[in-house]
């Protein structure tokens, strides 16, 4: 990373997702919410990549940008009155927020500046980690790998189950 | 760390490409035009319609169902794509594992595919009645 160039775009990442992040909350739409939130997964994605988690951060393209959102958009569009809705809360808790932030903020600065080093790795990786993945999954997770599979048929019928729309028993036709 | 990053340097190269081309396009746009709105041009274009209302309607729900079955078989490609990239190393056994893991899969398909929740949602048209013709030939035929 001391490459100069590596850091500016790093930064520049860095920049949108926070500002993207922040847009998403103080947004008072809920559309512009929901599309400033794409890049916020792109941001981070990219901030995978100065990881060197390749794999992962084409996974959050795929199934964050790809599938969550296109998710949160439909979400988003189902509900009536979105462009006149003005989000606004009216619970304000000001002081124990304020608390509750300071409080977290010196947790997160004493652990980053108390913590001996980041306990780099001794190997460096060269090239995608792709197939190192594909390996070990075919190995020594190959159980996990088939669990993964009931897990998702579960998420499958459990979401199909609850998102069904029934109008009326037509669906039995 | 380096090599990988390259390689995405290359994404990042076709990231700024098309930011600077799509900007570029709106500025350059923006210094040659001339401005000069009026109410009809500024209104909202639709061929041979008068715009009425919102763009953003209420979609129907069906396509929550779609979009949550879209997204099970998204995370199952994630999980296929390192197997397909060693799978010609790992021979047969790999092979049956990535048939079991998507045959598994494919049981909640066709869970959702009996349940019709696959089925799109068809306009029922009610076609409107004709007048009878008492001296139509067809009908005078029929009888």
């Amino acid at each position: 990373m001391s490459n100069p160039t590596y850091t500016a775009i790093f930064y520049l990442f860095a920049a949108i997702t926070v500002f993207s992040a922040a847009f998403v909350v103080f947004s008072r739409n809920v559309i512009y919410s929901a599309f400033s939130l794409l890049f916020t997964f792109f941001g981070i994605a990219a901030l995978y990549v100065f990881l060197s988690a390749d794999f992962i951060a084409v996974t959050q393209v795929v199934v964050y940008v790809g599938g969550i959102l296109v998710l949160l958009l439909f979400g988003v569009m189902f509900t009536n009155n979105i462009m006149d809705t003005d989000l606004k809360t009216d619970v304000l808790h000001a002081i124990p927020g304020t608390f509750l932030f300071l409080g977290i903020l010196a947790a997160l600065l004493f652990t980053f500046y108390t913590t001996n080093g980041w306990m780099p790795s001794d190997t460096q990786l060269q090239g995608s980690v792709v197939e190192r993945i594909g390996f070990e999954t075919m190995s020594r997770y190959v159980l996990p790998f088939e669990m993964a599979s009931i897990l998702l048929l579960a998420a499958l019928i459990g979401a199909a189950f609850l998102a069904r729309y029934d109008n009326g028993g037509t669906n039995e036709h | 760390m380096d090599q990988t990053l390259s390689e995405f340097g290359n994404v990042f190269v076709f990231f700024l490409l098309g930011v600077v081309f799509v900007a570029g396009g709106y500025l350059t746009a923006r210094m040659l035009r001339p401005s000069r709105p009026n109410p009809v041009k500024t209104s909202t274009y639709e061929c041979g319609e008068e715009a009425v209302g919102s763009a953003w309607v209420k979609f129907n729900i069906r396509f929550y169902v779609v979009a949550l079955i879209f997204i099970i078989f998204d995370v199952e490609v994630v999980f296929l794509f390192p197997w397909a990239t060693v799978f010609r190393q790992l021979g047969s056994f790999a092979l049956v594992e990535a048939l079991v893991f998507a045959g598994i899969l494919i049981l909640g398909l066709v869970y959702a595919w009996v349940k019709g929740d696959l089925d799109w949602v068809r306009p029922t048209p009610s076609v409107p009645k004709m007048p009878e013709m008492p001296a139509s030939k067809s009908t005078s035929q029929r009888d």
